[in-house]
C-alpha cells in the first residue's frame, strides 16, 4: 500500500476541484459584493475542514471500501455466469441482492445528501425527518440499481424504464405534497456521487462484458442513470405517507 | 454497585464537572464529536453489507485487513471532518453571498455569479473527464469520428465544455425559478419531455453516456455550495418560501446535461 503516493494524488485532486469554487466566490465576494466576511477565521476553518474531510475520505474510500466492492462484484458475476444454465433468477440471486444492498449502503453514506437533507430538515423546522429521508432516497437508489441490473441481465432497452420511471414521478408531483417537490426533485440529482458512483459503475461494466451478447459500451453505462427517477419516486412516496399518516391519526 | 466517585474528598461535583467541560470543549469540538457519531452511524451499512457478502457469500475474509482497517477510519474521520466544514463554511458561506446579491439588488451581478458556480465546479470534475473520454471512444468505434487520438481528444473536451455550459445554464435557469418564483414541476417535466424526444433522435451510442452525465456533474463541494445558495435567495426574497423555491437547483443541474449531450450527439452525427 503506497499511502504517501496516494494520499499526495488525493489532495493534488481535491485542490484542482476546489480551485474553481474558490476562485468564484473570492472573486464574487471581494470584487462583485465588496464585502468582507462575517466570521473569516471560522469559515477558513471550515474550508480546512471540508478539503482534508474529502480528502481522508477518498483515501478511505481507495484503499478499504473500492478494492472490496469492486473484487466482490467480480467474484458474484463470476459465480453466477459460470453456472451455464444462463438467465435464471437463482443464478444471479446473490447479484440482485449485491445490488440492492451497495445502492443503499452506499447512499447511506453519500456526503451530498448528508449536506441536503440536513439542510432540509434545519429549514423546515424539523417536519422534515433528516435520517427518514435518506433512507427513502437510500431505498429509492436499491430499487433502480436493482431494475438497472435486471434490465442488463435481459437486454431490455433503457429508456424504457427511465421513462416508465419519470412518467410515474410526474403523476406522484401531481398528488404529492407542494413543498416536497423541489426537494424530492434534487435527491435525484445528489444521490449518485463519491460513493455510489464507482461501485455501481463497476457492477455495471462488470455485468455488462460478463452476460453474454451484451455491448459493455451499450448496457454497462446508464445503471447509474436509474438512480435518479427512482429516488425521485421514493421520496415523493414518503412525503404522501406522512400525509397519509398524518390524516388518519 | 459501582463505586461513587462523588464520594471521595475533593472530587469536583457534578455541576463543577459540567461546567469543566463546558469550558475546556470549545464549539467545534463538540461540533466534531457529534459529527464523529453520526459518521459511525452513516457507515453502518456499507460496513455492513461488505462484511456479510465477503464471509458469508464470497467465504473468505479480506487479504489485508489492517490496511481495510486504516481505509475505514479514514473514511469515518473523513466524513466526520466534512460535515463539520460545511455547517462552519460551506452553508454559511453560501447563505450570506445569497443574502449580500439580494441587497445589492443586481441580477446581472447574481446570475453571473451562477453561471461561474456552475459551469467551474464542473469543467474540473474528474468523474465528468472519464465520461467524456469514454463517450469520445464510443463515437471513435461507432465511426462517427476518425479513430486518431487527437479527434478523440478533441471530442472529448468539446463534450465536457459542452456538459459544464449546460450545467452552468442549469443553475441560472433555476436561480431565475426563484426570482420568479416559477412553480419548479412544469421546468423540470418539461425538461424531461425534451429528453424523451431526444431520446428519440440522439445516436444509441451517446445515450446511456448523457443519461450518465446527468448524474456525474454534481460533486461533493458544488452541492452543499448552490443548496446554500437556493436556500438562501429563497429566505432573503420576500414572498419566497425556502422549501417551495429554495431546493431545485440540483434538479436543473442534473437534467440539462442529458439534453445538451443528446444534442451534441445529434450535431455531431
Amino acid at each position: 500500500m503506497d499511502w504517501a503516493g496516494l494520499t499526495f494524488s488525493t489532495l493534488f485532486g481535491t485542490l484542482r476541484d476546489v480551485l474553481p469554487i474558490v476562485l468564484v466566490v473570492v472573486v464574487f465576494q471581494f470584487l462583485v459584493l465588496r464585502r468582507s466576511l462575517a466570521n473569516p477565521a471560522r469559515v477558513l476553518t471550515g474550508f480546512v475542514f471540508v478539503v482534508l474531510g474529502i480528502v481522508l475520505f477518498l483515501i478511505g474510500l481507495e484503499t478499504a471500501i473500492f478494492p472490496l466492492g469492486r473484487g466482490m462484484a467480480e467474484q458474484l458475476i463470476a459465480q453466477a455466469t459460470a453456472g451455464a444454465d444462463g438467465q435464471g433468477w437463482l443464478s444471479y440471486g446473490w447479484i440482485y441482492l449485491f445490488a440492492f444492498a451497495i445502492g443503499f449502503s452506499t447512499t447511506m453514506a453519500e456526503p451530498s445528501l448528508i449536506a441536503v437533507a440536513g439542510k432540509a430538515g434545519e429549514i423546515s423546522g424539523g417536519s422534515v425527518g433528516v435520517l427518514g429521508l435518506r433512507f427513502a432516497v437510500a431505498l429509492g437508489v436499491a430499487t433502480g440499481i436493482t431494475l438497472g441490473v435486471y434490465r442488463i441481465i435481459y437486454g431490455l432497452p433503457m429508456h424504457w424504464f427511465i421513462i416508465a420511471g419519470y412518467i410515474v414521478v410526474v403523476i406522484q408531483t401531481a398528488m404529492a405534497p407542494r413543498k416536497m417537490v423541489p426537494l424530492a426533485y434534487d435527491s435525484g440529482g445528489v444521490t449518485t456521487s463519491t460513493v455510489t458512483v464507482p461501485l455501481v459503475a463497476a457492477l455495471g461494466l462488470g455485468l455488462a462484458g460478463a452476460v453474454p451478447g451484451r455491448n459493455p459500451l451499450i448496457d454497462g453505462f446508464g445503471l447509474i442513470a436509474f438512480a435518479a427517477p427512482f429516488a425521485i419516486i421514493s421520496v415523493l412516496a414518503y412525503s404522501q405517507l406522512s400525509v397519509y399518516m398524518a390524516r388518519k391519526g | 454497585m459501582a463505586f461513587n466517585f462523588q464520594l471521595l474528598p475533593g472530587f469536583p461535583s457534578r455541576p463543577q464537572l459540567r461546567s469543566a467541560f463546558r469550558f475546556r470543549i470549545s464549539p467545534i469540538l463538540r461540533n466534531l464529536l457529534r459529527a464523529l457519531t453520526d459518521s459511525i452511524r452513516d457507515l453502518t451499512p456499507i460496513i455492513t453489507v461488505i462484511a456479510f457478502f465477503q464471509i458469508v457469500v464470497l467465504g473468505q475474509a479480506p487479504d489485508d485487513l489492517m490496511t481495510i482497517i486504516a481505509g475505514m477510519l479514514c473514511v469515518a474521520a473523513g466524513l466526520t471532518l466534512f460535515v463539520a466544514g460545511l455547517e462552519m463554511a460551506l452553508f454559511p458561506l453560501g447563505e450570506s453571498m445569497a443574502n449580500g446579491f439580494v441587497h445589492k439588488g443586481s441580477p446581472t451581478a447574481l446570475l453571473a455569479f451562477a453561471f461561474a458556480l456552475g459551469f467551474g465546479t464542473t469543467v474540473a470534475e474528474p468523474a465528468l473527464i472519464a465520461v467524456c473520454t469514454e463517450a469520445a471512444r464510443a463515437a471513435a468505434e461507432a465511426g462517427v469520428i476518425a479513430e486518431d487520438p487527437a479527434a478523440i481528444a478533441r471530442y472529448a473536451l468539446e463534450l465536457r465544455y459542452v456538459v459544464a455550459f449546460s450545467v452552468g445554464l442549469a443553475i441560472v435557469i433555476g436561480v431565475v425559478r426563484i426570482l420568479k418564483g416559477w412553480p419548479i414541476h412544469w421546468l423540470i417535466i418539461g425538461g424531461y419531455v425534451l429528453v424523451v424526444v431526444m431520446t428519440a433522435f440522439a445516436p444509441r451510442e451517446i445515450i446511456s453516456i448523457a443519461y450518465d452525465s446527468g448524474a456525474v456533474t454534481t460533486s461533493t463541494i458544488t452541492v452543499p455550495m448552490v443548496t446554500a445558495l437556493g436556500v438562501g435567495l429563497a429566505s432573503s426574497i420576500r414572498g419566497r418560501n425556502p422549501m417551495l423555491d429554495g431546493f431545485g437547483l440540483i434538479a436543473f443541474a442534473s437534467l440539462t446535461p442529458m439534453i445538451f449531450v443528446m444534442g451534441y450527439g445529434v450535431v455531431t452525427n
